[in-house]
């Protein structure tokens, strides 16, 4: 499927004793992509990073990065660099020899080494810092400086795993969008490992979501979070409100399901075949759904758009949106509904137990065959 | 220091109290005092046990013995005699070379140990050190004494090796010598040189040995730009933890040693004992403490280019 990809992963396994990490997993990265591992601990992500490093061997298959055969060689010969979760910087070393430590190799003048380093630090924005020590650099200076070291050499693939763990929030948010443009910048591909899903949504040009040494999907963010493919994924990536139904109707790539206690409600199909009869998972994401204290004028009652009656039963205020849990009659899980804080005061603590009404286009459910 | 605050409490502005509550109220509060007190039984001991005699040996070295008598003018006679006798300064420059081999080959010995327990043993690491530990339950005297028995005319490899025929008189040059010396205290000293060596390696960050290893270092060049520079506070701690003592050694020397393995202790010892000139006894340990200070100084100065991979 994937001979030509410059990162092809072919049917690679990754066994520990009697543990499958990894599990016959098979796909490419292409030159200068931006890719994200994205899953929870225990997925098999890390591992499968690892064999990209090579600091883990598959059980069985090959990797193959720029058409050469890797899954063989240890570490110190594959064209490929990593960013330590921890960073890894050398605390014996100043900033400009782990930099520069592995330039080695090159056996470089001093004059030429140090205007390798001084352009490394120019591109992390750290100049000047060619003589601190680890410890007198902030969490945020050695994620830089720890990606300057394995960009130095200009590897071909640039691989992190979790580098953003241990930042704060509003750091984590600002290196994000650093490191989306350094690596535009320099244009290597990056292998980038993560738990944290706003993150890979954020920074990557295609997420692999993975669960179980086994990926579910791979897809640009835009259609994993808008057209996810399975109802893992669509839990997974934000959250998201799921109905059973059965297929009623299909027409104009739309259907019409019924969805037990709630009636019948519109669907657009996306280009996926359902047929007559099919049980199958409404899925609305919370902020596609608008709530309103007032029901429904009967002409708004028409069309592609779902009305549904309930009571609400939570409010979550979180500052600039508020998050509200609707019950609705016969469903067992309360509804989330996402809704900017336009107007604050509509709904509050004081507001639970009031009868609101949902509505949400067709367009904003998305059908899931139910497995 | 603390900022004002708009709620007064109540423990703020009682008086004293109790010596007991001003006590735990000066504890509490002050970390230096915390510090100290934690320190005071060994300071306590370190100035009565060490400095106080360290302080009595520099003053006598500067009296004279007039045969029974000991003079307390003020002479630096011991000091010139030292400068003036070529053999005494053999004997101290033998000493330190000495206690440089066998500091070197007990750091060689503990090192590799030392890795291994901290690399590759994943179960039961306590029982490996206990296990170092165990040469040290039988008395010093008697390890010395052992190794007498394995190097001497009549010893275990003399008679082991005429029994093969591998050699017909008995080799000589195995007791009696500075090599008897150096080997006894080596094997004496190098368990000591494990354990700094030991926690130095299990403190270094695995990711760190694989960074270097991403960054295209093999086998060799990860230990000496990463493993060995990290652990140097170690091979450091142990160096000084075998050289300092075995510099004064006398024991060793005296059993295994020989005329040619005689050391800067012995004579020492000597003048403390035999001789009855503590005078000059306390100027050559005077003299041997600047030359251990000296050693120490510039192999701590060499040890830290290795750390900073300044070489």
């Amino acid at each position: 499927m994937n001979a030509n990809a410059f990162i092809a992963i072919d049917d690679v396994s990754k066994d520990f004793g009697t543990v499958r990490a990894v599990d016959r997993v098979a796909f490419g990265i292409a030159r200068g992509e931006f890719f994200s591992l994205l899953g929870p601990s225990g997925c098999g992500k890390t591992t499968l990073l690892r064999m990209l490093a090579g600091f883990e061997f598959p059980t069985e298959g090959e990797i193959y990065i720029d058409g050469q055969a890797m899954a063989s060689e240890p570490p110190e010969n594959r064209p490929v660099n990593m960013v330590f979760q921890s960073y890894a910087i050398f605390p014996h070393l100043t900033v400009r020899k782990n930099i520069g430590y592995s330039l080695r190799r090159d056996r470089l003048s001093r004059v030429e080494f140090d205007r390798k380093v001084g352009r490394m630090l120019e591109l992390i924005k750290l100049p000047g810092y060619e003589e601190r020590k680890s410890h007198e650099l902030s969490g945020g200076e050695r994620q830089r400086v720890a990606l300057a070291r394995a960009l130095i050499r200009r590897p071909k693939v640039l691989l992190l795993d979790e580098p953003l763990g241990a930042l704060d929030k509003q750091l984590r948010e600002q290196m994000q969008l650093e490191l989306r443009d350094l690596q535009r910048e320099v244009g290597i591909t990056f292998v980038f490992v993560t738990h944290d899903q706003e993150e890979a949504l954020t920074m990557s040009d295609r997420i692999a979501v993975m669960s179980k040494g086994r990926y579910l999907q791979i897809d640009t963010p835009t259609q994993l979070y808008e057209a996810p493919r399975s109802r893992e994924v669509a839990a997974f990536i934000g959250s998201m409100n799921f109905f059973d139904a059965r297929v009623e109707e299909v027409a104009d790539g739309h259907a019409r399901v019924a969805a037990g206690p709630l009636g019948h409600l519109r669907a657009a199909t996306r280009a996926k075949r359902f047929s007559v009869g099919e049980t199958v998972l409404a899925a609305v994401r919370p902020e596609k759904i608008t709530i309103s204290s007032r029901p429904p004028a009967p002409s708004d009652a028409s069309g592609g758009t779902n009305f549904v009656k309930g009571v609400l039963d939570a409010t979550a205020y979180l500052g600039d949106r508020s998050h509200h849990y609707i019950r609705l009659p016969g469903v067992d899980k309360p509804v989330a509904v996402s809704a900017q804080n336009l107007n604050p005061a509509e709904f509050d603590v004081e507001s639970r137990k009031r009868d609101v009404w949902l509505n949400w286009s067709s367009e904003a459910v998305v059908l899931l065959r139910a497995t | 220091m603390s900022e004002p605050t708009a709620v007064s409490t109540g423990s703020g502005v009682a008086p004293m109290g109790t010596p007991l509550r001003w006590w735990r109220r000066l504890i509490l509060r002050n970390e230096a005092v915390r510090g100290y007190t934690l320190l005071s039984p060994t300071l306590f001991l370190m100035t009565l046990a060490l400095g106080a005699p360290v302080f009595f040996l520099f003053l006598v070295s500067f009296f004279t013995q007039d045969l029974l008598e000991i003079s307390t003018d003020f002479s630096l006679e011991n000091y010139m005699s030292f400068l003036g006798k070529e053999n005494y300064q053999k004997l101290l420059w033998r000493s330190l070379k000495v206690s440089g081999f066998v500091t070197v080959l007990s750091v060689v010995l503990a090192y590799p140990m030392a890795y291994f327990i901290a690399f590759r043993v994943r179960k039961n690491k306590f029982a490996w050190l206990i296990l170092i530990t165990v040469p040290f339950w039988t008395s010093y005297l008697l390890r010395v004494f052992a190794w007498k028995i394995v190097l001497g005319h009549n010893g275990v490899i003399n008679s082991g090796l005429t029994e093969l025929g591998f050699i017909e008189e008995p080799l000589t040059f195995l007791l009696y010598n500075p090599f008897a010396v150096v080997l006894t205290l080596a094997h004496a000293w190098a368990a000591f040189a494990i354990m700094p060596i030991y926690v130095s390696l299990e403190k270094i960050d695995r990711s760190l040995l694989e960074a270097a290893r991403d960054l295209g270092d093999g086998p060799a060049m990860r230990f000496w730009r990463v493993t060995l520079p990290l652990s140097m506070a170690g091979v450091v701690a142990a160096s000084l933890l075998v050289f300092i003592p075995t510099v004064g050694d006398f024991v060793t020397p005296t059993m295994v040693g020989g005329p040619k393995g005689t050391l800067i202790g012995n004579l020492i010892q000597i003048q403390f004992g035999k001789a009855n000139n503590w005078p000059l006894g306390a100027a050559l340990s005077v003299i041997s403490l600047i030359a251990i200070t000296a050693v120490v100084c510039a192999f701590l100065w060499f040890t830290k280019r290795v750390r900073t991979q300044e070489l």
